[in-house]
């Protein structure tokens, strides 16, 4: 989902922008604090509920980082345990193994991602685009869809059943003497394999804002250009594409702000018969670590400078976007 | 333009069909093994394509009392009492941000969009959990994914789309702002209401991390936790797990894979609701904007 929900994100912001000078907002200025109180009191009640949860869950905890600073001992709590400065980001600046090595997993799922992944909805969405019945495009569209709304769980589940040494097709290929095809299991391949149950899963929906974005497209212009004479190829490479651009790397810059997560159900499911040296990556650093593991502090440590690089990496990527002459995901006013 | 050509017609039909068959054929595949015995499934070398002398042996194992089917009711009433509580709170939120201008308009909603931006990472929000006492109870799998702020900037967006004179011709005869709320504003909002309403439910279904993490006694387990277990890890089920007679006992493939089915099975349920909605309600913002 995330994709999709990405692209609301940045228009619903542009709506609620524009949503405040539209005929429906109330007046700020000529009330009182009082007067404005009595008319908006019940929107505020409701609010409330929603608002500390988003408060509860999603803002106090980001005080919880402070024991990233800290030797936290679960007994203590936070205002008892000792304050050790920096010592905790140690382990990410000095080096240690273990982190390297869940580091270098997660950028090389990262790159795999956005070579491998990103593309497929774009190519399907083409695919799907030139299909000239609406009854084919939709059932097509059904089914490629579905798998997004299984848990990472199931999909994992039901890889093992497919492809797994029990699995259905090595069953299939040991009958008929053609050996086994070996992919579940195995550390050399597991990235490839975790790629490809991440297009399996939602290459499909995917599909869906680049349909959108394909669908509000000028028609005239693919008629101007096929009078022109350009072939279907011609129209996608200079109609379609282009048309598309701005979306591209839009979803490129938000993918690059989550570059540094890459898919931690899926691999902490997967991340036994693997091994750590092959499965490793900062987010299943992080729990194993630290929930499992105890060492609360170094967690919290690398957990906080992987959102810092986040957010610092949207940041950095929107101005290269506006460099470029593209709006990007925010533009300044 | 120009009819395509034949064989270009034919090379999208056959990418297509792969696609759509590397979709279906483990579902199909599932169900099949799901309803097999256990004499089918040695003929068959342990998988079915397609189901032959089908029993329901394997679902009257998993329903008998044992682990599963307590997990299916640890999952049915979470996603249950979740949905509804979220989908109150996001109406309710969603509705409270919906006219501009009101009072605390922008910082609220600088704070939905900023728990979008910013999350609080794994360690803190599991302290958190743990300060509150909610560790191991059900509610751990509840409020922490109560409001999820894109489904509140959707409902949002649908209720900004109201047309504006409707509200002012209701508030101009008197009605007061909760009145219009219930009888104008959700009445209109069904749409928008289902299809929120079943993320919310497929979220709650599908939750694992939040189980893994917080849910210690495996009596509590939610349906995902016994997935990873007896089928991801493989862990045999036998009749301590499965409260029937070892006489009774079907192949442990056909339990697993009737377990992966039932897990399976609420999803392809409103599956059907979500797609024929999701498009008009969810794109709402995307596509109009």
């Amino acid at each position: 989902m995330a994709q999709t929900n990405q692209g609301l994100l940045t228009r619903s912001r542009g709506k609620a922008d524009g949503g405040s000078r539209r005929a429906g907002g109330r007046p700020r200025s000529n009330s009182t604090l009082g007067s404005r109180f009595r008319r908006d009191w019940l929107l505020l009640f409701l609010a409330i509920p929603g608002v500390l949860i988003l408060l509860t869950f999603r803002y106090v905890p980001l005080l919880g980082n402070v024991i990233a600073f800290q030797d936290y001992q679960p007994f203590l709590g936070f205002s008892e345990s000792e304050w050790v400065g920096f010592t905790n980001f140690a382990v990410i600046f000095s080096g240690d193994p273990a982190f390297i090595t869940a580091l270098i997993n997660t950028l090389i799922i990262t790159v795999l991602q956005v070579v491998f992944v990103f593309p497929v909805p774009i190519a399907l969405a083409l695919l799907l685009n030139s299909l000239l019945s609406d009854r084919i495009k939709r059932t097509v569209q059904s089914i490629l869809y579905l798998p997004h709304f299984l848990s990472w769980v199931i999909v994992v589940a039901l890889f093992q059943e497919m492809l797994g040494n029990a699995g259905m097709l090595n069953t299939f290929l040991r009958e008929s003497d053609l050996g086994v095809f070996q992919i579940i299991g195995v550390p050399e391949v597991f990235k490839v394999l975790i790629t490809s149950q991440v297009i399996w899963k939602d290459a499909g929906w995917g599909t869906i804002i680049f349909l959108a974005a394909i669908s509000r497209v000028d028609q005239n212009l693919y008629e101007a250009a096929a009078v022109d004479g350009a072939g279907g190829w011609r129209r996608i490479w200079h109609i379609t594409l282009p048309a598309l651009k701005s979306l591209i790397i839009l979803l490129l810059i938000l993918r690059l702000g989550n570059a540094l997560d890459v898919g931690f159900e899926q691999i902490i499911l997967q991340q036994g018969p693997v091994g750590k040296d092959a499965s490793e990556v900062l987010d299943t650093y992080v729990y194993n670590n630290g929930i499992v593991g105890g060492n609360w502090g170094i967690s919290a440590a690398v957990g906080l400078v992987k959102g810092v690089v986040g957010v610092a990496l949207v940041v950095g990527a929107n101005k290269v976007a506006h460099i470029f002459g593209e709006p990007g995901v925010y533009t300044k006013r | 333009m120009e009819k395509p050509s034949l064989l270009t017609t034919a090379a999208k039909a056959v990418v297509l069909l792969i696609c759509c068959l590397l979709v279906l054929i483990p579902f199909l595949a599932v169900i099949s093994t799901s309803l097999a015995s256990q004499q089918a499934l040695n003929e068959a070398g342990g998988f079915l394509l397609l189901p032959k002398d089908p029993s329901l042996d394997a679902y009257r194992a998993i329903f008998a009392g044992g682990v599963v089917t307590r997990a299916t009711l640890v999952s049915v009433g979470v996603t249950v009492v979740g949905t509804f509580l979220s989908l109150a709170c996001t109406a309710a939120l969603a509705y409270g941000l919906s006219r501009p201008g009101s009072l605390l308009h922008r910082p609220m909603i600088f704070l939905l969009l900023g728990s979008l931006l910013f999350s609080p990472g794994l360690i803190p929000t599991y302290l958190m959990v743990k300060q509150l006492g909610l560790l191991d109870s059900y509610w751990s799998l509840i409020l922490p994914v109560l409001v999820n702020g894109f489904n509140v900037i959707v409902m949002r967006a649908f209720f900004m789309e109201l047309p504006e004179e409707l509200l002012e011709s209701a508030r101009l005869d008197g009605a007061s702002e909760l009145r219009i709320l219930l009888q104008i504003v959700l009445p209109l909002s069904k749409a928008v209401m289902a299809v929120i309403g079943l993320f919310y439910a497929v979220a709650y279904w599908n939750a694992f991390f939040n189980a893994l993490l917080y849910m210690s006694t495996p009596e509590k387990w939610p349906m995902s936790l016994v997935l990873r277990t007896y089928v991801v890890n493989q862990s045999p089920l036998g009749t301590d797990q499965l409260a029937i007679g070892a006489e009774a006992l079907p192949p442990q493939q056909s339990i697993q894979m009737a377990i992966l089915v039932v897990s399976i099975v609420p999803i392809l349920l409103v599956y059907p609701f979500l797609q024929r909605h999701f498009a008009k309600g969810v794109l709402i913002g995307a596509v109009k904007g």
